[in-house]
């Protein structure tokens, strides 16, 4: 039973990281039908500038609460500088042309990003301090350490911030009328340019602190996390329904169950391989994901 | 169309495009530096802040801002120009449509004899022509020219064949690279385990391949465009994997003693290579074999290039072509769609099977890490930068990105940077590919003598 519950709560934590980059790529599909490739790519630049901000913060003396929340704004900031600069270049000049050409761009920005990183930084693996402070009511022989019980709270409270913001501010309604029918959202005055780039935005940050928090959990980062974390994240997107923001979550959470179990009671190596062929099986027999809507294409 | 161009002024058409770029140079070097300033601001933490491993300290390299900022600001320029440009033949292009095409003799001087050369009786003697140099070439260049010849022809073979997935019927497939595993363990086991010749292996590495990309064909078939690229991607990762973690496969080690190709069991670099080097026929440390898998390879792309040509232009072909066009419409006119996706992910497959067989027998080892993720970005941006859909585009991309490697040694660092980059940028400015391919056209000529 004991084991059972360390890879519930592995998967919890797996499931809430997942959510947050898979966010990401739900509303950029809401919004303009595109896999943003690159987004796995802005959860990877997250991580990196947290660990140097981290690094040199830490060496002016900063610790604590302010270090972390410190770290996160500037790892917010530069990744959602990231993505607006990303979507400007790379998407805005294709929004009118075929479907297959803005994924190709994606993919070549994902590739580009990948190896600039590389290039610039290294290729080696490098050191995550974990940079949460110690909880006071989380003991050492708790349930869960200090860094799972800040993920899924993060997650959570990011979830909930998220869900407010898109239901009740005004960028929100903006948000939900371009993604419903963008010629009568233009008609009715909203702009378009300035809703997609807050999208792109919104999915940075969330990105970005999925980023830091992984980076505290799994103690080393290198340029290549954001390939496989981009790719799980919207294999959990797609099993929820792309498009739907409820779905992201809960295509999130089955994928890190999955994940987590298969690596539990089956094999570590095919941890990866669950993803994936769930995500093979899901579509076969729900083209459209667990939440989402099947549409009728009209000619 | 107006929200994507709103900030760019429409030019006149008869105002020449360079004037009126330098007519608002300040205006361009403004935003350039505004860019710059941006750019600088961006890359700063990452550029110039690197962690040491070594001492967990960080590196300052103040030094790179300024090549930052040259590039940011040099590239600005270049992409505000070609955005422009891009912009203005487009007002050109809708002017020309309402007044009409411009006469024939304003298409470029000299283009009577371009259409001379290019006619199309000549072009089985261009084909002979090409062909017998090209079978000359083992003979008087090294054995690396050889073997780079020999991935070239490859890469050309595997471009044609996902041309046909992406490029003709417009699915998306980014896991093209499980094929060519597949057809390589094939031989590789088969040699390894049974001793099974690389004229055997060959069609059976095919079979195999086809076999599956009819097994993945089947459970995605209802999926279109986003999705079908992120299950083929899901389906190359996890034939790796299996590859990787299998017993059967030898894991991440790989297969290594793999046989080359046999000719009748002539062992040719005993027989028939000392004639040939004393005839200074040939260099003295060339391996024959190689040398025989350049002719297999070389046969091999001019039978695709034949198939696939005839493929486009038959009643399948077409069907593809209508898939990718749309596929609601398609179905409307009666075209089977299961059966047009099936086979074209089917034929697509056959040739990463037949490619990953001569790979195998090439390279006689062969390890997972020869077929990651980032070889099937490598055949995507041959398709790409090709020209999706047009036959020379394809293997002009093949040869330009496997050579241009090749050359560039001293750029292998940035290879992959430039590859995205690329990708990137031709989708901006030229989707169509360097050789776009064009649809044959049928023209309704009316009749001359109708008025008196």
């Amino acid at each position: 039973m004991e084991f059972f519950r360390d890879l519930f709560f592995s998967g919890l934590t797996k499931g809430s990281i997942y959510a947050l980059i898979a966010l990401g790529y739900t509303m950029v599909y809401g919004i303009i039908a595109l896999i943003n490739f690159a987004h796995g790519e802005i959860y990877m630049i997250g991580a990196f500038t947290a660990l140097i901000a981290s690094m040199i913060l830490s060496s002016f003396g900063l610790a604590g609460w302010g270090l972390l929340v410190l770290v996160a704004l500037i790892a917010a900031l530069y990744s959602a500088m990231y993505g607006f600069t990303v979507e400007k270049i790379a998407y805005k000049p294709l929004r009118e042309s075929s479907r297959l050409a803005p994924l190709i761009s994606a993919i070549g920005m994902s590739i580009f990003l990948q190896n600039y990183v590389q290039l610039v930084q290294s290729s080696n693996f490098q050191v995550f301090n974990n940079i949460i402070p110690d909880i006071s009511f989380i003991k050492a022989g708790s349930i869960v350490n200090k860094t799972q019980f800040m993920i899924v709270l993060t997650t959570a409270l990011s979830m909930v911030a998220l869900t407010i913001f898109i239901k009740k501010t005004k960028i929100g309604m903006a948000m939900r009328a371009v993604s419903q029918d963008q010629v009568m959202a233009r008609l009715t005055g909203v702009k378009i340019d300035r809703i997609i780039s807050s999208t792109f935005i919104i999915g940075s940050v969330l990105a970005a602190i999925g980023g830091l928090l992984i980076g505290c959990s799994m103690r080393q980062i290198d340029f290549y996390i954001g390939f496989l974390a981009g790719m799980k994240a919207f294999t959990a997107a797609v099993l929820g329904g792309i498009g739907s923001i409820p779905g992201a979550v809960i295509g999130a959470l089955i994928l890190g169950f999955a994940e987590s179990f298969a690596a539990g009671y089956i094999s570590s190596e095919y941890e990866d391989v669950v993803a994936f062929v769930l995500l093979i099986v899901i579509l076969t027999f729900r083209p459209t994901g667990i939440m989402g809507q099947a549409t009728t294409q009209k000619v | 169309m107006s929200i994507n161009h709103s900030k760019e002024t429409h030019y006149p058409a008869k105002e020449s495009f360079l004037s009126s770029f330098f007519r608002s140079l300040t205006e361009e070097i403004k935003a350039a530096l505004v860019a710059t300033l941006w750019f600088c601001f961006l890359t700063l933490p990452l550029v110039c802040f690197r962690i040491n491993a070594n001492t967990q300290k960080i590196d300052y390299l103040w030094e790179r801002l300024p090549k930052v900022a040259i590039i940011a600001f040099v590239a600005t320029l270049i992409w505000r120009f070609l955005r422009k440009r891009l912009s203005f033949s487009h007002v050109k292009d809708t002017l020309d449509e309402v007044s009409g095409p411009p006469p024939d003799e304003a298409r470029g001087p000299g283009g009577s004899w371009v259409t001379y050369l290019m006619a199309a009786k000549h072009k089985k003697l261009y084909a002979i022509l090409a062909l017998a140099f090209l079978v000359t070439i083992p003979f008087w260049v090294s054995p690396y020219v050889v073997m780079i010849l020999i991935t070239a022809l490859i890469y050309i073979c595997l471009g044609l064949g996902l041309n046909i997935v992406v490029g003709v019927s417009g699915l998306l497939n980014l896991g093209y690279v499980a094929f060519y595993a597949i057809g390589a363990y094939t031989y590789a086991l088969l040699n390894h385990s049974f001793g099974l010749s690389f004229w055997i292996c060959l069609p059976l590495g095919a079979l195999t391949a086809t076999t599956l990309g009819l097994l993945l064909g089947l459970p995605i078939l209802r999926l279109s465009g986003d999705y079908l690229a992120i299950v083929t991607l899901g389906f190359g990762e996890i034939i790796r994997l299996v590859l990787t973690n299998a017993n059967f496969t030898n894991g991440p080690s790989g297969i290594g003693g793999i046989a080359p190709p046999g000719l009748f069991g002539i062992n040719l670099n005993a027989t028939v290579k000392p004639f040939l080097v004393n005839l200074h026929l040939m260099h003295k440390d060339m391996d024959l074999n190689k040398v025989l898998i350049f002719f297999i390879m070389l046969l091999m792309v001019i039978l695709t290039i034949i198939c696939v040509f005839r493929l486009e232009n038959s009643r399948l072909g077409r069907a593809w072509l209508a898939l990718r066009e749309d596929e609601v419409a398609c179905q409307a006119m009666g075209i089977n769609r299961t059966k047009a996706k099936l086979t074209a992910f089917a034929i697509g497959s056959t040739w990463a099977g037949l490619a990953g067989v001569v790979f195998a027998s090439q390279i006689t080892f062969i390890n997972p890490s020869n077929f990651t993720f980032m070889q099937s970005v490598m055949i995507l941006s041959i398709v790409v930068l090709g020209g999706m859909g047009s036959i020379p585009g394809v293997i002009v991309g093949a040869i330009v990105l496997t050579l241009l490697p090749e050359y560039l040694r001293g750029f292998a660092n940035y290879r992959m940077l430039l590859f995205g980059l690329l990708m990137v940028l031709m989708m901006v400015f030229r989707p169509g590919g360097l050789i776009q391919s064009t649809r044959q056209v049928y023209i309704h000529k009316p009749l001359e003598n109708k008025e008196p």
